[in-house]
């Protein structure tokens, strides 16, 4: 038994590993396809049909080419950095169910690593860690820009942990559970039971977050291309960068799940519709990320902050204190 | 395909007149105080500007109309000016070559690309015995189309003219329009500064001597 449990939960990391390693690569893919159908561009066209095998190239190109750590670099930091950023996007993704459990060859399969009671807490904490890798590895690289970088990811991701955090609580004091399987079945009522019509401004505020904790377009400050190079990334070469870069796209689509799973019913009554439902808003909120990204400028860091700690914060503050009013 | 590309349609660009094209963009006053920040803020916020660069976006992505130009496949039409690699033309009379070996062209050349030798041929008259332009020190600047006297070196629309090395010549024979082009009479006139006046050459008469 012990053991059965063991190879599961192996089998499990190393299947959720391999599809959202080979999802991170295809997420660069449908990016650049989307970009360039909204900029009346083409984008890649060439290799394969309709540029499919583009991703593959690219990951030939990432994983050939030569590993550069520059001089003046911290040696050890700057290599372990980008392990950071792609290791604990990862490791958020335990505690997330990604689909219903569904029964294969007369066994029951839950398709989620550890069903932990704490599990928003849990991810919430190990995005957090994600910080790490854009710090350690900006303030290692022996460059202004990643400095740079560095300084505005730590100031980034600090001010909005605070508003999901806070954004989370009112409807963790609603459904009185950290457990994201059982976020799921306090909405599996159908569409009227979402969370999402009772803490609007909840999911709001964290959709917001999102997009920092992410970040992504309208908060792309932390790699900002056309002010800061790529920020913690440009002295990055081949697969360390390509880390950095599965990373983030991982980390995109395991928040887009946990806000489908939060706020908009999730996996719903665990049926085959269900789990499409959940693929399917779970590819909404990823196509949102490159649909922003065609159509919003940047804010500055300073308007980033300020909209955090003087309008985010508060409302989320007020919120919870509806909230509380509300249930009592 | 893209035939609307080189065509330019400017429109009344007088910005003081009336029914112009043009005009003044009303840009609010800065807030003096806390209040009317506060309102600019909401003003802002829930005017939905968002929304419609999200809208605008998605527009253009239903619509498909998709602008990338696939270059070696597709080619935007040039315009009948562009200066591009040289040509030598004939005469359409006679069907020789135009040039009279004046070395104008070669005088003229800013960046010293074009070197022309002459001769005296067995009929005493002067021939072009050497000519070659280096395309690699080229500018096309076009001056050596407009000093020639005899409208014989024009600029041509190819502009393809890549080499493996920074030099890259051109001679006289590479330049000059070939025989069947000149007998289909399919010889293209180059249409700057003192070209031939349209349809030239439908009207001149060839010499009735054959070859």
């Amino acid at each position: 038994m012990e053991m059965a449990y063991f190879i599961e939960t192996i089998i499990k990391i190393v299947v959720i590993l391999l599809i959202f390693s080979a999802l991170a690569g295809i997420g660069t893919y449908f990016e650049r396809k989307v970009l360039a159908f909204m900029q009346r561009r083409l984008g890649p066209v060439n290799v394969g049909p309709f540029g499919l095998l583009q991703v593959a190239a690219d990951g030939i190109k990432l994983f050939t080419k030569e590993d550069i750590v520059p001089t003046n670099v911290v040696g050890r930091i700057f290599k372990i950095a980008p392990v950071i950023t792609a290791a604990t996007a990862f490791m958020a993704a335990a505690a997330i169910p990604f689909l219903p459990s569904f029964t294969l060859f007369g066994y029951e399969v839950h398709p989620i690593v550890a069903d932990i009671n704490i599990g928003i807490l849990y991810i919430l904490g190990i995005m957090g860690v994600g910080l790490y890798g854009p710090l350690l590895g900006g303030m290692a690289s022996a460059n202004k820009f990643s400095l740079l970088s560095a300084a505005r990811g730590a100031a980034v991701f600090i001010s909005y942990e605070v508003v999901t955090g806070l954004s989370i609580l009112a409807p963790i004091m609603m459904v009185g559970s950290l457990s994201l399987i059982d976020f799921n079945q306090y909405q599996s009522g159908g569409i009227t039971s979402w969370i999402v019509w009772s803490q609007p401004v909840a999911f709001i505020l964290f959709w917001i977050a999102a997009f920092a904790e992410t970040g992504r377009t309208p908060f792309h400050l932390i790699a900002n291309d056309h002010e800061i190079i790529d920020g913690f990334g440009t002295e990055y070469s081949g697969m360390r960068w390509g880390l950095f870069f599965i990373g983030e796209y991982a980390n995109m689509f395991f928040i887009s799940f946990v806000i489908s799973i939060l706020f908009l019913g999730g996996y719903g009554d665990g049926s085959f519709l269900g789990a499409l439902g959940l693929l399917g808003k779970v590819a909404f909120f990823f196509f949102f990320f490159l649909w922003t990204r065609a159509a919003w400028p940047d804010v500055r860091p300073d308007q980033l902050m300020w909209l955090c700690w003087k309008v985010l914060m508060p409302i989320a503050v007020i919120n919870i204190v509806i909230t509380g009013i509300v249930m009592m | 395909m893209h035939n609307e590309h080189i065509e330019e349609h400017f429109g009344n660009r007088n910005v003081v007149e009336m029914n112009s094209d043009y005009y003044m963009v009303a840009i609010d006053d800065y807030p003096k105080d806390g209040w009317e920040k506060f309102k600019r803020v909401v003003k802002r916020a829930f005017r939905g500007e968002l929304f419609v660069g999200l809208w605008v976006v998605m527009r253009e992505m239903i619509r498909f109309d998709i602008h990338t130009v696939q270059y070696p496949i597709e080619k935007i039409p040039i315009g009948p000016r562009y200066r591009a690699v040289h040509e030598m033309k004939r005469l359409w009379e006679s069907d020789t070559e135009r040039c009279i070996g004046c070395g104008l062209c070669e005088k003229i050349c800013i960046s010293n690309c074009i070197r022309i030798d002459t001769k005296i041929d067995e009929n005493s008259r002067k021939e072009v015995s050497e000519y070659s332009i280096n395309l690699g020190r080229c500018i096309f600047c076009g001056y050596c189309a407009e000093v020639c006297p005899e409208l014989a070196i024009t600029h041509g629309g190819e502009y393809e003219n890549a080499s493996d090395q920074r030099e890259h010549f051109l001679t006289f024979q590479d330049m000059l329009t070939p025989f069947d082009t000149m007998k289909a009479g399919a010889q293209r006139e180059f249409e700057g500064f003192g070209a031939i006046t349209p349809h030239e050459d439908e009207r001149v008469k060839k010499t009735p001597l054959a070859y």
